[in-house]
């Protein structure tokens, strides 16, 4: 998929930044995630290529790191801080209430793809506890209101999709 | 005090170039451009400005070791802001973003860099992409790319996104996951600084996000005037930053030599709760020893020196704070768990280390532990001591070593059965005495 037309220039982008094409590793595994959504086995094998490195190395450094998909996640991939600073201000209570509301699992995604919840490590937004990690971008100040109500409008946004398609 | 560092309180725009400019954008860094490189650092080194990244290592004497024959040089922005209770970086690269900028092209121009690389944790992805637009209009006037203000010297600034994971904060695996292999930390030295010891293993000088933040108003204001600012030993102002039970959370710039009480009660109004006194703080995250917070140390200047003096240490200045209340054996698990999940598994002491701190610590909290489990989990802990490659396994016994210390008691009610926490089944261990 990363031979398509649309991300050559992406590429060559990513490639300008570094001396060595080994370097791209790292950006070209997040292309890879946004073109087919998760890393499946073919992705890791386009970025070693690209990279002209062994697959086995790429998937150690997928394999390493926290952001890369290495299994499909819900559209709404959720990763809730429960470390101490978070903890002190109510994360524990927060990421359990959110999990049943879901009816999941650590790590469970939603029977509709749409929401996965997991716990992650501290994000650096300690002061805006309880929060969390959506996709890349941050929710904060949460509460299990605000979170319903979110979730709600996620669903129903979903709902109307379907009855247009 | 005017902020230094934090500007953005008072200029809401000025992490963009153009408002920036109107601030006086941009001057410290064509005020060094008409002094000699040497001359920069010679600065740097006068003002006493120390590594804000938690190590408080001189920054002038840092770019000093850089071999001025080296064909090849960098200096790589560490904005892999991952302790927690940090989160000071964060505010500066999301809203003033122009003044870390100035900054590293100052560090690059003192040391005649050939390029700069910020290496932003994955999590501030859409910071990142902010800052790649700063950076192109910095670029457009000619202040970063080729031929910089005319002359001979050029230096590009690229933009790096981390993907999660807390040791690619050590300088070593920043520069390893730069370079495309694992994040986990070389064998020092040779020091980032040296040849052999860099980004792709030329002389690198790596710097936090607040120290170069730093550097724009100590070049264009002088080293002497910023000494007049905090103490002779921590000059300088510094952010700290409040989290978990305190009334304001959020982060505070101020002198060092600031007193406890002067933060906690006058600026963030005490704790959390009302009727609730403290009682504990982790004044460096997860990473350094976690102290009983008295009202005895409250007059104390927070300085370098003043917090290892109380047992611990500044670090990075962010300040976990608890309650009265507080369970710190849970505290310390919560710690434990940390550690063992952020732990790279390169070298055996950290790797293990860490894996039986959280088993011991799951153990003792679900009720299971003896007084036996507390002798290993101290002696687990001091073995760790020392021993790893770089300083994650020594962290990672900071908590434990420091709850011990100073709450003992609490650990003992666990092991004697008056209390127990009830774990998630995946949280559980296996018991075998």
């Amino acid at each position: 998929m990363l031979q398509d037309e649309k991300y050559q220039e992406q590429i060559q982008r990513i490639f300008a930044k570094y001396p060595d094409k080994r370097s791209a590793v790292m950006p070209l595994l997040y292309l890879a995630q946004e073109a087919y959504g998760w890393l499946p086995e073919e992705a890791l094998d386009e970025v070693a290529e690209l990279c002209d490195i062994d697959p086995t190395q790429v998937k150690s450094i997928a394999g390493f790191y926290t952001m890369y998909r290495e299994t499909p996640k819900g559209k709404y991939w959720l990763q809730v801080c429960t470390d101490l600073p978070c903890a002190l201000r109510g994360a524990d209570q927060f990421y359990e209430e959110l999990k049943a509301y879901l009816e999941v699992e650590e790590g469970g995604t939603t029977e509709d793809g749409l929401f996965t919840v997991e716990h992650v490590m501290c994000l650096a937004a300690c002061d805006r506890a309880p929060m969390l990690q959506c996709n890349f971008h941050y929710m904060e100040n949460l509460d299990m209101d605000k979170m319903r109500a979110w979730i709600e409008e996620r669903r129903a946004e979903a709902r109307e999709k379907e009855q247009k398609s | 005090m005017e902020n230094i560092l934090l500007r953005n309180r008072t200029i809401p725009e000025i992490g963009t170039f153009e408002t920036y400019l109107e601030h006086g954008g941009w001057e410290a860094f064509k005020k060094a451009f008409s002094m000699s490189p040497d001359e920069v650092i010679q600065e740097v080194l006068n003002s006493n400005l120390r590594g804000r990244g938690g190590a408080g290592f001189s920054t002038g004497r840092k770019w000093s070791f850089i071999p001025k024959d080296a064909e090849r040089k960098y200096v790589v922005v560490n904005a892999d802001e991952s302790e927690p209770g940090t989160f000071k970086d964060r505010e500066l690269l999301e809203f003033n973003a122009q003044q870390v900028i100035e900054g590293a092209m100052i560090a690059a121009y003192a040391i005649q860099a050939t390029a700069v690389y910020i290496y932003f944790r994955g999590e501030f992805w859409d910071i990142a992409h902010n800052f790649e637009q700063e950076i192109a209009k910095a670029r457009e006037a000619n202040l970063i790319g080729q031929n910089i203000l005319g002359g001979d010297w050029s230096c590009e600034f690229y933009t790096h996104l981390g993907a999660g994971a807390y040791i690619c904060g050590e300088e070593s695996a920043m520069l390893n996951s730069l370079q495309g292999l694992l994040g986990q930390p070389r064998v020092k030295p040779p020091f980032p600084v040296m040849k052999g010891g860099g980004l792709y293993y030329e002389p690198t000088v790596v710097n936090n996000v607040e120290t170069l933040a730093n550097v724009p108003w100590i070049i264009v204001n002088g080293a002497d005037a910023y000494r007049a600012i905090g103490t002779p030993e921590s000059p300088g102002p510094k952010i700290f930053c409040l989290s978990g039970h305190i009334a304001k959370a959020g982060n505070y710039e101020i002198p060092l030599g600031t007193t406890f009480r002067e933060l906690l009660y006058d600026l963030a109004g005490g704790p959390q709760h009302e009727g609730k006194g403290f009682k504990a703080l982790l004044p460096s995250g997860a990473s350094g020893p976690v102290i009983p917070l008295t009202e005895d140390m409250m007059d104390t200047p927070m300085t370098y020196e003043s917090l290892v003096e109380l047992g611990s240490v500044l670090g990075s200045a962010s300040f976990i704070v608890m309650e009265e209340g507080t369970d710190m054996v849970w505290a310390a698990y919560k710690m434990a768990q940390f550690f063992k999940h952020e732990s790279c598994g390169k070298c055996t002491p950290c790797r293990e280390g860490t894996y039986w701190l959280n088993q011991l610590m799951t153990r003792i909290i679900s009720g299971q532990g003896t007084m036996r489990d507390l002798e290993i989990l101290e002696n687990a802990a001091t073995q760790m001591q020392g021993k790893s490659l770089c300083a994650l396994g020594e962290f990672a016994t900071s908590p434990i070593l420091g709850t011990l210390k100073h709450y003992r008691a609490e650990f003992e009610a666990y092991v004697n059965g008056e209390k127990q926490k009830e774990l998630p089944a995946s949280k559980t261990v296996a018991v075998a005495h």
